[in-house]
């Protein structure tokens, strides 16, 4: 169908005139201009949710982003400070601790649900006959709030709680300590509670990246008598990087925000030990009331974020290259 | 690879032994919170109830000074319901028209929403915070729901972009061609195509939502229309080691995305994988 007849056929309220030629061209020339009217959307559709976007999030780490520079309180006036929030910030044992806190938190999220991931999602594949229950139960700590199941883990962890109360029942009661109210094993509770409530979603991730791997290819190479491990190795792993680009720069952008978790079972502390940049920005801006310093904390912890977000685009583009 | 023979099977009792392992938590959150008060507090949590009793139950739904778990259900089901229906109705529209709108002026919008995918919040929510504040919106819902719209706008855009760029155009021209208007043509040809992405959508914004803390606890804390994470969280601080009551509230609160996961639990998981990779 070519447009001008598209033209045509739209304006059938009139009929063709085939009498006056040039009266008809006139016609479907003006018809055309109305059928790619007509065709496509006019663009102030797209209006609304161009102006909730900009409205809140263009202006939002716009304003943000220049409140960073200021020595703001929330209220009334403020002046431009210059460098001086970076300047504390980087100063305070607090601040720095807390980088050091969300770097070692989002790593460790990183490296672990992404090696229990791919490995739940290897034995999940194809073989096993409980596969599809094991996955939907495997999934379901992702879909629930992190606030309740955190609170769940922070009852495991109490010193009277269930994990002490096995570790007791072994006979190592040496092992059984306050897993909460340590600063040397606090930080690790909240690893294990972001890990296991995301191993599902790694999972799922890993699991449509293994079904892009033919099996034909991974059976032949079982009848020229390759063993499992090279199998995975040379075939499953270099056919899984894309998926393992995507689910490692997910799961690095999410573990830098982990707040939550950490605000539920520590609430930052023992002395800092489990404080990072997310829930000090939030002590900082809305219970110390300094927002200026808040926000230029958030924009400390933005550019973490942005440069994660660049190696994943690196990254991906290696691949197609 | 795809033989079932001894090897599988001792891999299906490990990785059934994992998922157990993993679903532990679960027990004690069941467990604890059909005990009765001072079962609960003399008792082994790894102990069965005894006897069963459903008084916590009774205790959260009454809740605290901070607010009731009724209320808290209803403030989240108008926070997420209200966000759902502005992020749809102006999402998939909008993704229609870039699909439909000449290259150059799509591609500037798609770049639009791209970044807005990236750019992370955090930073913005100080002074959408203050915005708000100042119109008298904190505390109530609809600076949410507003809030919300825009923050999940870029990614709910995403979602429909790609599927709207797959419809093929002849219902719409044959719509057009019966005389039906372009906004007609919407609602009842191209909404209706889009179904599969608006389920997605409605999953993935709608858990986002109704799971989130940090912007609820910010904007509603202290108000009389604390949605469910923000009484769960004072609720917390108020019943200090009444566990048992703790975990009834915390179990009532998931009790509707468990109904939502038990009926679409493929729907869910694909949602979130693919959802995720596009």
């Amino acid at each position: 169908m070519t447009s001008q007849t598209r033209g045509v056929a739209l304006d059938s309220a009139h009929p063709t005139g085939a009498r006056d030629l040039g009266r008809a061209v006139r016609r479907s020339k003006r018809a055309q201009k109305q059928a790619t009217g007509h065709r496509s959307a006019t663009w102030w559709w797209a209006a609304p949710a161009v102006v909730l976007t900009i409205g809140v999030q263009y202006f939002g780490v716009g304003a943000g982003s220049v409140f960073a520079f200021t020595d703001w309180s929330g209220l009334g006036a403020f002046t431009f400070v210059g460098f001086d929030n970076f300047a504390a910030a980087f100063r305070s044992p607090e601040t720095v601790q807390a980088l050091w806190n969300t770097l070692l938190l989002a790593v460790c999220f990183v490296v672990l649900t992404n090696v229990f991931g791919l490995g739940l999602a290897l034995a999940l594949n194809r073989t096993l006959k409980s596969r599809y229950v094991l996955r939907v139960l495997i999934f379901l700590p992702v879909v629930l709030s992190p606030l309740g199941v955190a609170y769940v883990w922070k009852f495991i962890f109490q010193p009277n709680g269930p994990l002490n109360e096995v570790l007791r029942a072994v006979g190592r009661d040496s092992w059984a300590v306050a897993w909460l109210g340590d600063p040397h094993t606090a930080i690790w509770t909240i690893v294990v509670v972001v890990v296991w409530q995301n191993i599902g979603l790694t999972m799922v991730i890993y699991l449509a990246g293994l079904a892009t791997v033919p099996v034909e290819l991974e059976e032949a190479a079982a009848v020229d008598g390759a063993s499992a491990w090279s199998r995975f190795r040379r075939i499953v792993l270099p056919l899984l990087r894309p998926t393992i680009v995507i689910a490692s720069a997910l799961t690095l952008i999410q573990g830098l925000r982990i707040f939550d978790q950490v605000l539920a079972l520590t609430g930052g502390g023992p002395f800092n030990s489990t404080q990072t940049l997310a829930t000090l920005v939030y002590k900082e801006t809305f219970v110390n009331g300094r927002f200026g310093y808040g926000s230029a904390l958030s924009l400390i912890l933005t550019l973490l974020i942005v440069v994660a977000a660049v190696l994943q685009v690196t990254l991906l583009r290696q691949r197609e290259d | 690879m795809h033989r079932y023979g001894s090897r599988g099977f001792a891999l299906e009792i490990v990785t059934i032994v994992v998922a157990m392992v993993l679903m532990i938590p679960f027990y004690f959150l069941l467990n604890v919170s059909f005990k009765g008060n001072s079962d609960a507090f003399l008792s082994s949590a790894i102990a069965p109830p005894r006897p069963p009793s459903v008084s916590a139950f009774g205790d959260a739904w009454a809740g605290s000074a901070t607010g009731s778990i009724p209320g808290g259900l209803i403030s989240s089901v108008i926070v997420t319901a209200g966000s759902l229906i502005v992020l749809i109705a102006f999402g998939s529209i909008a993704a229609y028209t870039m699909a439909r709108l000449p290259g150059r002026l799509s591609n500037a919008l798609y770049i639009l929403f791209l970044v807005g995918i990236i750019l992370p919040f955090q930073l913005g929510m100080v002074p959408v915070y203050v915005v708000l504040r100042t119109l008298g919106l904190v505390g109530s819902p609809f600076g949410l729901i507003v809030l919300y719209s825009g923050l999940l706008m870029p990614l709910v855009v995403f979602l429909y972009t790609g599927f709207a760029r797959s419809l093929p155009r002849e219902y719409e021209e044959a719509a057009q061609m019966d005389g039906s208007s372009r906004l007609q043509t919407f609602l009842r040809i191209i909404f209706p195509l889009l179904a599969p992405a608006t389920g997605t959508v409605a999953i993935l914004a709608g858990l986002i939502i109704w799971n989130d803390f940090f912007t609820q606890l910010i904007f509603l804390s202290g108000s009389a229309n604390a949605t469910l994470p923000v009484v769960i969280y004072g609720f917390v601080g108020a019943n200090v080691s009444a566990w048992n009551i703790i975990f009834a509230g915390i179990i009532v609160s998931m009790i509707p995305v468990l109904v939502f996961y038990v009926f679409a639990q493929r729907k869910f998981i694909q949602g979130f994988a693919g959802g995720i990779k596009s």
